[in-house]
């Protein structure tokens, strides 16, 4: 007999340390956990069959000539979205341009120079009624500034739509990432004889970069889905971009237009494309979370 | 004399004041206010030259505020007013023409917490001297500071690695490292032990001692012994809650010897009787 049984006989009203269904704690929590699972796989359906018809539908029409080749005409065979993959980088990175410096400054002003000035109060606001802003208000804004303003739809007014679309996105998450530096670090630098720019540029801002980059990228990855933005300020093409003052093609409008023609090969182009489009995106996201888990 | 008021002097320039015996930093503190309330009231300390002094007294008492207030590190919060003056080498350092940045590249700082850049440790010794846009051997000048703060040995093979991956005591001497490698004349240190385990506190101890043969060191502690053991002198403060407030205030100061076996003041022999039996 071992100690533990010993003890057991002697005390006979030890309690039962096992599972037990009768109890009805244990069986509530188990069919909330069981309802949990099946929400969690409901939720899920509508992702999964998207990806599934992408891959299938996309899948088969996508090869070197669907990603390197110009659209076709209408009934012509064959053909691709080259032009739609250069339009949608190129406007994607004078996107970048415009709103990576502007976010990543405006945050450091929300999150580590003024954080409570009247000023950074009333651009955190703006900035979050920005991110909720419907984005065709976007193009909008653009088409009457830019496009009217220059007279022709163009690369560089797709671009700028789409700063405005990512900067709120960066700034806010730039906010987020800088108010995390410990105020301990910044006080070193202080106690280095820092002045307040050099602990913001050379401290606080390099500390909080993982977090800085997660935002851009998450930035950089709405925008290439982006497509009201797009609408009447690239409008679309069908030749390689020349100019950045010149109409261009985007994955988003071109998907836009070909689902909606007559033509199966268009229309099978238009799934490539989307495929293209997600696989994009998901690069980003994929990113954006490798570079947020190097924290330290 | 170095001036306080011009751009920082090049890293490798010689230290002021530095083979002569007197005081470094003289503070006259009338009073010390956050917003309306009175934090430390008529306290005059002096940090002497090659010398250790330690801060001691009971928590809220306005050591740590003292300390703080002489590298102006307390300006960095809003509500803070000094009355009263703090002189380095014989110069008002809350003299208006004065820039606090400057003065806190002559009066480095040891804080609590270990508080590493997340940088290389190579970059974080480096940090400072780069601020100074120093020109010359970063290799020599990163070596010689982290031989000072005896971590050399430990990080030689690692100097690219993250300073923030070192354990505690090693960070803390990190912090030195890169405090030291600009040639500070005076070391501020706020409770630098406090983080450590005592392994760790007998290593910065130890440190310490080397280091007032070339810098003169201030140090903030809630523990009576170590005071005992590292400080030349002694400033004990008190607290005064006789108002309703809790206003800090100096008792006394002295050789460490003298305040810990015959202190002038009743406060002092109390706290210190009340300390060790």
């Amino acid at each position: 007999m071992t100690v533990i049984e010993a003890d057991m006989n002697r005390k006979p009203d030890v309690p039962s340390l096992d599972h037990s269904f009768s109890d009805p704690r244990a069986l509530r929590n188990t069919i909330q956990t069981v309802l949990l699972w099946i929400v969690a796989l409901l939720a899920s359906v509508p992702l999964f069959s998207v990806l599934y018809m992408l891959i299938t539908r996309g899948g088969a029409r996508l090869g070197w000539e669907a990603i390197t080749a110009l659209p076709p005409a209408g009934l012509e065979m064959g053909g691709g979205f080259g032009n739609a993959i250069v339009g949608t980088v190129v406007m994607v990175g004078i996107g970048a341009l415009i709103s990576v410096p502007l976010g990543v400054l405006g945050g450091l002003l929300l999150g580590a120079i003024a954080p409570s000035s009247r000023m950074s109060d009333a651009v955190r606001f703006v900035a979050k009624v920005l991110t909720g802003f419907p984005s065709i208000l976007a193009g909008v804004f653009v088409y009457a500034w830019l496009v009217l303003g220059m007279g022709t739809y163009s690369a560089f007014a797709g671009g700028v739509a789409l700063a405005v679309r990512m900067i709120p996105t960066v700034m806010l998450t730039a906010e987020q990432a800088v108010r995390m530096v410990p105020q301990r670090m910044k006080d070193a630098a202080f106690g280095m004889g820092c002045t307040q720019t050099q602990v913001a540029l050379r401290v606080t801002l390099p500390t909080a970069m993982p977090g800085v980059l997660t935002g851009v990228m998450l930035a950089v990855a709405g925008a290439a889905g982006e497509s009201a933005p797009l609408l009447f300020t690239a409008l679309f093409s069908n030749y390689w971009i020349g100019s950045l003052t010149e109409p261009t093609a985007s994955l988003s409008i071109l998907i836009y237009n070909f689902s909606g023609m007559p033509f199966p090969n268009q229309i099978e182009l238009a799934w490539a494309a989307s495929l293209v489009l997600v696989l994009i995106v998901l690069v980003f996201n994929i990113l954006s979370r490798l570079i947020g888990a190097r924290r330290v | 004399m170095v001036s306080l008021n011009t751009v920082a002097p090049a890293a490798a320039s010689p230290r002021p004041g530095l083979s002569e015996t007197g005081v470094a930093i003289d503070a006259r503190v009338e009073k010390i206010y956050y917003g309306d309330f009175l934090a430390v009231r008529d306290s005059h300390v002096a940090v002497e030259k090659g010398q250790i002094t330690g801060f001691i007294g009971p928590s809220g008492c306005g050591k740590s505020t003292v300390l703080r207030s002489l590298n102006r590190m307390n300006d960095l919060i809003p509500s803070f007013r000094l009355m009263g003056s703090v002189t380095f080498l014989g110069q008002d350092i809350y003299a208006k023409s004065v820039d606090p940045v400057v003065v806190r590249r002559h009066i480095g700082m040891v804080f609590q917490q270990p508080n590493p850049f997340s940088m290389s440790i190579y970059e974080n010794v480096a940090f400072g001297l780069r601020l100074n846009r120093f020109k010359g051997d970063y290799d020599e000048k990163v070596e010689t500071a982290l031989r000072k703060a005896g971590l050399w040995n430990e990080v030689k093979d690692k100097l690219r690695q993250n300073g923030l991956a070192l354990s505690g005591g090693q960070q803390q001497r990190l912090c030195i490292a890169r405090a030291i490698a600009t040639n500070p004349t005076v070391l501020l240190m706020d409770e630098p032990c406090s983080a450590l385990d005592p392994i760790a506190t007998r290593i910065i101890e130890e440190l310490m001692l080397e280091l007032k043969q070339e810098y003169s060191v201030a140090i903030v502690t809630h523990n009576m012994q170590q005071a005992m053991r590292v400080a030349d002198k002694t400033a004990f403060f008190s607290v005064d809650i006789s108002k309703g407030g809790r206003t800090g205030f100096l008792v006394e100061q002295g050789d460490t010897r003298q305040i810990f076996h015959d202190p002038r003041e009743k406060l002092t022999k109390d706290y210190i009787s009340g300390e060790f039996s």
